[in-house]
């Protein structure tokens, strides 16, 4: 077990270093291939030299390509020094430096955005579990009548929308015909009933998708495990049917839903970037969104080791997971 | 001629079924395994309707330059005249639809919303179909690499498959267009971004292949016939082409008809998010993108592009969906 949980956070280590290590690439050598100056992409166009030249100086451009690396690890455990216009500003651990654009830290960037992430994400997640699971159990049990047909077609509707389109339907007759909820993010601590309203529609586009996928694979899963020797055998030695359902069948369920879960709850961390955009929500994905345009790479380095981060770390509580519900799963 | 009763080994793969001869016998008779699928795919009317809008789509984006000439517009001619210049929205309801323009036309500049949407079919099939070809060629080619020869061109390939597939990939893909250049290798604009977008959303996409056909070869390997092949003295190239190859068009087929439709949807998303083709060339995310500031004035803007995205990927699923039915009877479907 400590084997298994040391070699797995040596490969989320190696990940975190090689993504960092491609963020990188694309902003730095793909301008430099191209025949873009790095500098010149930070600054604009329009800039004169000087202001160019200056870019140059404060981002340490000249420097080799693994000593800006090593600076930016160092940054993060330890913290590091800026000099530039003759004065030195300590930016104190963990620090990703500051942007390009606005010149703020971006540590409390990240901190402040993470909340809106974490909340639309988990708020969806509880939707679409149920919804999915629900869905997707009725549909196996009930296999060929009425209700797996209802289901089924609903959720291939699902997968098939893009989920900006159901956004702005939705925004289009709940928010502006009906009047029922808010279209716009209202902070928490501001007003937790506005914050609720505004939140609802994202929810909702959200585990639409979500929930759709999970219940195909849940009904999938399901009608797969309920032909196995095991269910035969719990039936055979009398027990009801809902337990067969609920103690038996589940757990076997469960597992794929389990993986999924920790890859798309890890990956909605920075890649909510479509439903923020669509519900204009101040989150990571929209933080990123603007600062990929506004080619603020401190910015984008920043959030894409977050999403990483949280993505790794998902599947590694995932894993640990498989063998709580899997008692065939074993860790080693 | 007669109606084959037996079909040579080779063809058991064949991808594209031929059409079952008429007023074939019912008796006991030898059928590829194309023949079957098809067969069974006849059956499955929803999966048909399904190739039969992929069909349609595909020959629309092909003969998109015939349609807007026999309808009488052009994707990029603008009819102010046909807008409110007071809200800048279309002149009468429904976004201005009329016989001229039977889809209507656009906020603002007054395009053909049909032309336009007929042109975005280009974008997406050509995406859509070209980025899952280099997803197959790569992870064909990786996948077999990787189940066949095993050891340590195993574990890479594997883990290298694995951090893909952990990626946030949506953020690499806008962060990698963003810096390229307007123009490279002899393409400009919109060519730029078409290829870029086909090469990364294939890039991405080759893991999902890869983990497949490495399984499927695995476990082919060990099988009796391949250690026949091999006793009886062939090569590996020969036992990769001639008898692991054929055996992996199956699931190939259906992860392909599968990923499509993916591809399509992360194509529109590229360009809602303002990184897919360049303006004015039409592409169905980019009016969405633009649709944004109409949803409550002009909604039908926003809703004709969406449900072009949501007709065509429906379809394309239905029909994957029918292929996977049709090419593994054990599915679970």
């Amino acid at each position: 077990m400590l084997t298994y949980l040391i070699r797995r956070l040596f490969a989320v280590a190696v990940m975190l270093v090689v993504i960092i290590l491609a963020v990188f690439c694309i902003f730095f050598l793909i301008p430099k291939w191209t025949g873009t100056d790095p500098a010149t992409m930070f600054v604009g166009k329009q800039a004169d030299k000087e202001a160019i030249e200056a870019v140059r100086q404060k981002l340490q451009l000249d420097d080799p390509i693994l000593v800006q690396l090593f600076e930016f690890f160092k940054g993060i455990f330890v913290g590091r020094d800026y000099t530039g216009g003759g004065t030195t500003t300590h930016c104190s651990a963990p620090c990703f430096g500051y942007s390009f654009r606005t010149e703020q830290e971006i540590w409390p960037i990240l901190t402040d955005r993470l909340p809106v992430t974490l909340s639309l994400a988990v708020g969806a997640a509880v939707l679409w579990l149920i919804i999915g699971l629900a869905v997707g159990i009725v549909s196996a049990l009930k296999r060929g009548t009425i209700w797996d047909r209802l289901g089924m077609t609903g959720a291939l509707a699902g997968v098939s929308l893009p989920i900006y389109f159901t956004g702005l339907i939705l925004l289009a007759v709940f928010a502006y015909q009906l009047d029922l909820v808010s279209n716009k993010f209202t902070p928490f601590g501001d007003n937790p009933g506005e914050w609720f309203s505004g939140m609802i529609l994202p929810w909702i586009s959200l585990a639409f998708l979500f929930g759709a996928m999970y219940a195909r694979i849940t009904r999938a899963t399901m009608l797969e495990v309920m032909g196995e020797d095991y269910i035969r055998t719990a039936r055979a030695k009398g027990l009801r049917e809902p337990v067969v359902i609920g103690k038996h069948a589940m757990r076997s369920t469960m597992t794929p839903v389990l993986t999924l879960l920790g890859i798309d709850l890890g990956a909605l961390m920075g890649g909510a970037i479509l439903t923020e955009t669509t519900f204009s929500i101040p989150g990571l994905g929209q933080a990123v969104l603007k600062a990929i345009n506004e080619k603020d790479l401190p910015l984008i380095l920043g959030v894409t080791l977050i999403t990483a981060t949280a993505v790794v770390i998902a599947n590694l509580i995932v894993d640990l997971l498989y063998g709580v519900i899997d008692p065939r799963v074993r860790l080693a | 001629m007669t109606a084959p009763l037996h079909e040579s080994s080779a063809d058991t793969a064949v991808a594209e079924p031929e059409p079952a001869p008429s007023g074939a016998k019912k008796d006991i008779e030898g059928r590829s395994l194309g023949r079957i699928a098809w067969e069974r795919l006849k059956r499955d009317k929803v999966a048909l309707i399904g190739g039969a809008v992929v069909l349609f789509l595909v020959l629309a984006a092909i003969f998109a330059p015939l349609i807007t000439s026999l309808i009488g517009q052009s994707p990029n001619e603008r009819h102010e005249d046909l807008i409110d210049p007071l809200f800048s929205t279309p002149k009468g309801s429904f976004g201005g639809m009329s016989g001229d323009h039977l889809l209507g036309v656009e906020p603002v500049s007054g395009r053909d919303i049909l032309a336009r949407i007929v042109y975005g079919a280009r974008v997406s099939i050509l995406v859509g179909f070209l980025s899952a070809f280099v997803a197959v060629v790569i992870g064909t080619i990786l996948g077999t690499l990787a189940g066949y020869f095993g050891g340590w061109l195993d574990t890479v390939i594997s883990r290298i498959m694995d951090m893909l597939l952990a990626f946030p990939q949506l953020l690499f893909a806008i962060s990698l267009i963003s810096v390229m250049p307007n123009d490279m290798l002899g393409l400009t604009g919109t060519g730029v971004r078409l290829m870029v977008m086909i090469l990364v959303i294939g890039f991405f996409g080759w893991p999902y292949i890869g983990r497949i056909v490495r399984g499927q070869v695995l476990s082919l390997r060990e099988r009796e016939y391949i250690e026949a092949a091999r006793s009886l003295g062939a090569g590996r190239r020969y036992i990769i082409r001639r008898e692991l190859l054929p055996n992996l068009v199956a699931p190939i087929t259906v992860y392909t008809t599968l990923m499509i439709p993916t591809n399509i949807l992360t194509e529109a998303a590229l360009s809602f998010l303002g990184v897919g083709v360049k303006p004015p060339t039409a592409s169905w995310g980019q009016m969405l993108s633009n649709a944004v500031e109409y949803y409550e004035s002009d909604p039908m803007y926003m809703i004709i592009p969406g449900v072009a995205i949501f007709i065509t990927v429906l379809a394309f699923n239905l029909f994957g969906d029918g292929v996977r039915d049709a090419l593994d009877p054990k599915g679970t479907r």
